[in-house]
């Protein structure tokens, strides 16, 4: 049980023991966002470089806090700014940056498998921060170890899933860890939005949201991606917002102490209702505290030690 | 690795004088309890400490606050370990800034655990002092670190390991010193 100089790819392929190493940790290191000075020595002298070929706030930002608290050099590389736009390859970019001495990338890309690829290509490890409609494996641990904050169980907890599951990484990591760790998930999403093969992966899938957050302890909301839209996956933000919007009457469905989760960035008042999103069931904003603890409990499994 | 236990250098009741002793040495070095804080080093600092705590309130009627510390962050041996070591939870339940902190252990050996100790309370503040308890001193130093509060000195060759057994984990009271087993 270790991932030291391992990557971290999929959720589909980690164990439920290492998904609980990385939350143990998380839990530990979750005091060090406390302290007046936050940061320890551990990775000192480690270089970790993040790769992003998609927009991200929280995602690239909590990777390199991640970093910093934990006193590795985080460098960012931005494909806007670079010379992807002079046409150079993922993997020519990729070993350019290794034989400037980075310990580790971190990568998002709109590609599904590109994380695989780069991990293939390059001797370092490889995170992987979101890959096209593949994965999004650290979203999805620290939406667990936000669930275990509220629940302290994941197991025997019912999950419901609203909204893109077609075209959305962090439902299919949520999916594979939340089944892995025992919960009972269940999705649901306009049928154009629900791929037909859903249910071989665990799960129970509905059209109607009612039906998937009926004695749920967690709602999960997914971001409608917009421009979707344009491929006539769905008629209008207002339709959507009439049949699968989280409001006060559809929460209703759930267990009275459930929590509502949303990846973020939100659509207001599409997806989700303001005054649901600013409620006391919401732990939209812990789950980003979170994000920071599993993502410095990450670096230290995979680099801690690592030569 | 095997080992095999030599000898017992002390059972439940050795234990209980040595922290009964330290936990005199504490009132009567630091005059009293004023700011005085014990942070045990985890693992087996941690229930030493509380057991010290326990004496304190009732030899002196005074809660004195303990805490619970956890170095794994602050090893210089990370790359050297086979295992990677899991890292607990710090947890220190007051402010550091201007106290007197008592740092427990079970064993001093090479002063490297209680090296990575002192970084770890100076970055969550500045105390007034730290000082060092530890139930044995077996030797073998490799840095200028000294305990303050010796519970048995014990002289030990470099192949030789001191096994502290708490109730709290090992259900059983006893130091015991043991050698690798030979092939």
């Amino acid at each position: 049980m270790s991932l030291r100089g391992n990557d971290l790819l999929s959720l589909r392929e980690m164990s439920p023991e290492d998904m609980e190493l990385v939350l143990s940790t998380a839990r530990s290191l979750k005091e060090i966002l406390s302290r007046p000075i936050k940061k320890v020595p551990t990775l000192r002298g480690k270089v970790v470089c993040t790769l992003f070929y998609e927009p991200s706030t929280r995602t690239k930002t909590s990777f390199e806090l991640a970093a910093r608290y934990m006193s590795a050099d985080a460098v960012s590389f931005s494909s806007a700014s670079s010379s992807v736009k002079k046409g150079e390859s993922l993997a020519d970019t990729a070993r350019n940056l290794t034989m400037m001495g980075i310990d580790l990338a971190i990568m998002r890309h709109s590609v599904s498998g590109s994380c695989h690829f780069l991990a293939k290509v390059l001797d370092i490890p490889v995170v992987n921060a979101g890959d096209g409609m593949n994965e999004h494996p650290t979203q999805a641990l620290l939406d667990i170890f936000t669930i275990l904050d509220y629940k302290s169980r994941i197991r025997g907890l019912k999950v419901a899933i609203i909204g893109d599951i077609l075209h959305s990484r962090v439902a299919r990591s949520n999916i594979f860890g939340l089944t892995k760790m025992g919960a009972e998930v269940c999705v649901a999403g306009p049928s154009t939005l629900l791929p037909p093969d859903i249910e071989r992966l665990g799960v129970k899938a509905y059209t109607r949201p009612e039906e998937a957050i009926e004695g749920a302890d967690v709602v999960y909301v997914l971001r409608l991606q917009l421009e979707r839209q344009a491929k006539s996956l769905f008629p209008s933000k207002r339709e959507y917002r009439d049949f699968f919007g989280i409001d006060r009457h559809r929460l209703s469905y759930a267990k009275d102490d459930a929590i509502v989760m949303h990846p973020g960035p939100m659509n207001r008042g599409v997806e989700i209702t303001t005054d649901i999103a600013d409620s006391p069931r919401s732990v939209i904003l812990d789950q980003v505290t979170s994000g920071v603890a599993v993502r410095m409990a990450i670096l230290y499994l995979i680099l801690g030690g690592w030569d | 690795m095997q080992f095999i236990d030599k000898a017992e250098i002390m059972d439940v009741d050795g234990i209980r004088r040595a922290l009964v002793r330290i936990a005199h040495e504490i009132v009567e070095k630091n005059k009293g309890l004023d700011d005085v804080v014990l942070v045990g080093i985890r693992r087996r600092g941690v229930p030493l400490a509380r057991r010290i705590g326990d004496i304190l309130k009732d030899s002196e009627n005074f809660d004195v606050p303990v805490g619970e510390l956890d170095i794994t962050l602050y090893r210089d041996d990370l790359s050297l370990k086979f295992e990677q070591p899991h890292v607990g939870r710090t947890m220190l339940p007051f402010d550091v800034e201007g106290k007197v902190v008592v740092l427990v252990d079970d064993v001093l050996f090479t002063g490297r655990t209680v090296r990575a100790a002192l970084d770890a309370i100076i970055d969550l503040g500045r105390p007034a002092c730290i000082q060092l308890a530890v139930l044995v001193d077996r030797g073998h130093r490799e840095i200028p670190i000294r305990a303050d509060y010796v519970g048995k000195n014990v002289p030990t060759s470099r192949r030789e390991v001191i096994h502290v057994r708490l109730e709290e984990y090992d259900g059983i009271e006893q130091v015991v010193i043991s050698e690798e087993a030979q092939e």
